[in-house]
């Protein structure tokens, strides 16, 4: 899967008639001595969904205002479908919907996206088209003449998209856009991220929640301290990190014998009455209960946890996703 | 309970610099800004009224009252126009060049020393057949100076011309009493008598309509006959509403581009602005399109002010709809740039509030929104120039007041379009904030 996405990207990285949808080259910018992106580079094969996580204060904000042209980079270049950033193709190719709800407020839905649209150089019929495909796609249709304030957080987020969306572009950049909504609007979400990723766009997408990424990015970068630190598939991220083990946490009652040292003699640790131990397959647990039993600890639980994401991530960044 | 409220609203206030410098900081500023303006008017506090000085007499009386005006601390008399490069040595205002000054506002008043003065110049209460009447040449858009202009020349008769006082005074003394017998005693106290009488009738009356309701061919009964003739807006109904018009409109209009520039600084804070600067849209046309809202919603709000003075205070205003066109145009153009200067200067809602305020007060009082401009000295009204107010308002009273061409707003014209145009490329300079950080 790495393997093929790599090469899908390198491949059409090197056809200049059909470039690759998103290109960042050795990306930098400092804020006076701090180093908000040091060297980052990257590239987004057509058709894939790009998850990009990190803590806050990682450059994930800088890094994503570069791709929308909207930093003066120090050094590095950044392109979509082998233009520029800044220049017109690549603004009409590239569509942004950033974090905050960056409409306007007082218009309704219809005439929010009617404004977008016309920046984007949308007219006549091909502008009344595109609010119709957004209106349907955000299922706004029925409320296309309510006032912004009017709608509910979710419906808000959905405009919020819809508006990054009026003009079609192959390249989608959606930052956060599941901030505040109800697990209902988060679910419309992310049908609306699915439908789009069916009809062939190009999805950067970036989230505080691991179970988004695992479930709608099929590559996933991790960005800390300014430079990417892990990408690749949710697998292979979790395959480097922990290899095929799973994790076995034992809850044992009061007693008399050294769990530090019987964890130890298993290849873990213990905590107080919490033994952690490793395993290669589900069925090694049973040798861990019998041998526990065997010299005389009661065992009050067991917990078998295959490493996910959120591991990943604590582990290369030593912070939770969310903190 | 009560001082966690207090101690949590200071520290909220405090914490707000908008809201911290709109209650402290702001009331200082403007005060010192006025302190520093009307302070250093000590000494010369009573502005001085200029007049156009014409002497058709020639007379030794006449000469001796124009060196009397010329003196005269209240007034700024003068008999010629003043010296320019193309006219170095201008010849003295006749009656009808003065007219011509007053109409168009060099100066708000001209005096006119009539043929005759010399031969009669004053008497001693009214109906003297021969004595000539001064004429006062008013424009009725400042009412004080025809007034002031009356009120100093009695004065200056009363004190430039000693002999001549006596020498009439002398004439009065043997035309009325003859000599002091009892019955000449008699007559004498009759006639000071009667005038005390005409004296107390004219304070009655003043008292009942106020001085500035003299009218035209006022008499003032004193020592000279002084007839005042509104020369420019004699078929007008409200001298001041058009001079109100503009300066409460212009004042209300920086609030409004300020408010309008303003939505600049909500975009960024919202992210629409990034959004919008991430389509095809450039900074330099988001502020044209911003410039233009701005100006156009002026532009309205001044047509409305200018139709409900037609409509409530019989302004003439569909006789002069091109000029107000005109100057409509250009006062929304330069003060929606300033509006944009303000919005991209400040950082936030707060700064903004307070920073606008500041500066549209005191441009306002100095550019003569708040009160008249003729009660304002030469040193403030030079400081005036300085401001949309003033211009605005000059422009405005030329079309309205002084029924003057389109053409003769030049000045206004280069000023508020020169300024607007310079404003808004230093707002565009300062915009370059929000384009890339």
């Amino acid at each position: 899967m790495l393997g093929s996405f790599l090469s899908l990207a390198h491949c059409m990285s090197g056809d200049p008639t059909n470039p690759v949808p998103l290109r960042v080259d050795a990306v930098a910018k400092h804020f006076g001595a701090v180093t908000a992106v040091d060297g980052v580079s990257f590239e987004i094969a057509a058709g894939a969904c790009f998850g990009l996580l990190g803590p806050n204060g990682a450059g994930k904000s800088t890094l994503i205002r570069s791709i929308v042209g909207r930093v003066r980079l120090d050094s590095g270049s950044v392109s979509i479908f082998g233009h520029p950033v800044g220049s017109s193709a690549a603004r009409a190719d590239l569509g942004w919907v950033p974090q905050e709800l960056a409409v306007y407020p007082l218009l309704t839905c219809r005439e929010n996206l009617q404004a977008f649209g016309r920046y984007q150089g949308l007219h006549g019929k091909a502008l009344d088209d595109a609010i119709a495909w957004c209106l349907e796609w955000a299922a706004l249709a029925d409320r296309a003449g309510s006032p912004v304030r009017t709608l509910s957080g979710g419906m808000k987020r959905r405009l919020n998209m819809a508006a990054g969306l009026i003009h079609r572009p192959r390249l989608v950049l959606l930052d956060e856009p599941t901030v505040g909504v109800d697990p209902q609007s988060r679910n419309r979400i992310f049908e609306m991220v699915e439908a789009l990723r069916s009809q062939g766009t190009t999805i950067i997408y970036t989230t505080h929640y691991m179970e988004e990424a695992e479930r709608l990015c099929d590559w996933i970068a991790i960005i800390d301290h300014g430079q990417i630190i892990a990408q690749g598939t949710k697998e292979t991220l979790v395959a480097r990190a922990f290899g095929s083990r799973s994790s076995v946490t034992m809850h044992v009652g009061a007693t008399r014998v050294d769990l530090a040292a019987w964890a130890a003699a298993r290849g873990g640790t213990a905590q107080d009455s919490v033994v952690l131990c490793s395993v290669e397959k589900p069925a090694e647990i049973a040798g861990l209960l019998e041998a526990a039993s065997g010299d005389g600890l009661e065992v009050l639980d067991v917990t078998l946890q295959r490493p996910n994401l959120e591991s990943v991530f604590l582990q290369l960044t030593g912070k939770e996703l969310r903190a | 309970m009560i001082g966690t409220i207090l101690q949590t609203s200071f520290r909220s206030l405090r914490r707000d610099r908008g809201a911290f410098v709109m209650s402290f900081i702001l009331p200082i500023g403007f005060f010192t800004i006025f302190g520093f303006v009307f302070g250093s008017m000590r000494g010369s506090s009573t502005p001085r009224v200029s007049v156009l000085v014409v002497d058709e007499d020639h007379s030794d009386a006449s000469k001796s009252l124009v060196r009397g005006l010329l003196r005269e601390p209240s007034l700024d008399a003068m008999t010629h126009p003043r010296a320019t490069k193309e006219n170095p040595a201008p010849g003295d205002y006749t009656a009808a060049t003065a007219e011509a000054a007053v109409r168009s506002g060099d100066a708000p008043a001209a005096l006119i020393i009539p043929a005759g003065f010399g031969a009669h110049p004053i008497a001693f209460g009214p109906g003297s057949t021969q004595q000539a009447k001064f004429r006062i040449l008013h424009d009725s858009s400042d009412p004080v100076a025809a007034q002031v202009v009356a009120g100093m020349l009695e004065k200056t008769v009363m004190i430039s011309m000693p002999a001549t006082m006596a020498a009439v005074g002398s004439q009065y003394f043997d035309r009325e009493i003859g000599g002091l017998t009892p019955k000449q005693r008699q007559q004498m106290d009759q006639g000071l008598a009667a005038l005390r009488k005409r004296q107390d009738q004219q304070d009655a009356q003043s008292a009942g309509t106020g001085p500035s309701a003299a009218g035209p061919a006022a008499d003032s009964g004193g020592l000279v006959a002084v007839e005042i003739q509104d020369v420019v807006g004699e078929k007008k109904k409200s001298p001041m509403i058009s001079y109100y018009a503009a300066g409460v409109g212009v004042m209300f209009l920086l609030f409004t581009a300020s408010a309008a520039g303003g939505s600049l600084l909500d975009e960024s804070e919202s992210g629409a602005l990034d959004r919008v600067l991430s389509a095809r849209v450039t900074m330099t046309t988001l502020l044209v399109g911003k410039l233009t809202y701005s100006a156009l919603l002026a532009f309205a709000q001044l047509t409305i002010m200018f139709l409900w003075a037609a409509l409530v205070f019989h302004l003439d205003f569909f006789t002069h709809i091109p000029g107000f066109l005109v100057m409509t145009a250009i006062t929304s153009f330069a003060v929606a740039s300033f509006g944009m200067l303000l919005a991209s200067v400040t950082r936030t809602r707060g700064q903004l509030g307070a920073f606008s305020t500041l500066i549209i007060l005191t441009m306002s009082a100095l550019g003569g929104s708040m009160f008249p401009k003729f009660l304002m000295s030469d040193a403030m009204l030079k400081v005036g120039y300085f401001t949309f107010n003033s211009w605005a308002i000059s422009g405005y009273q030329k079309i309205f007041w002084r029924d003057e061409p389109i053409s003769s707003l030049g000045p206004e014209i280069a000023v508020l379009v020169g300024s607007g145009v310079v404003l808004f490329v230093v707002a565009r300079w300062f915009a370059r904030k929000w384009e890339y950080v």
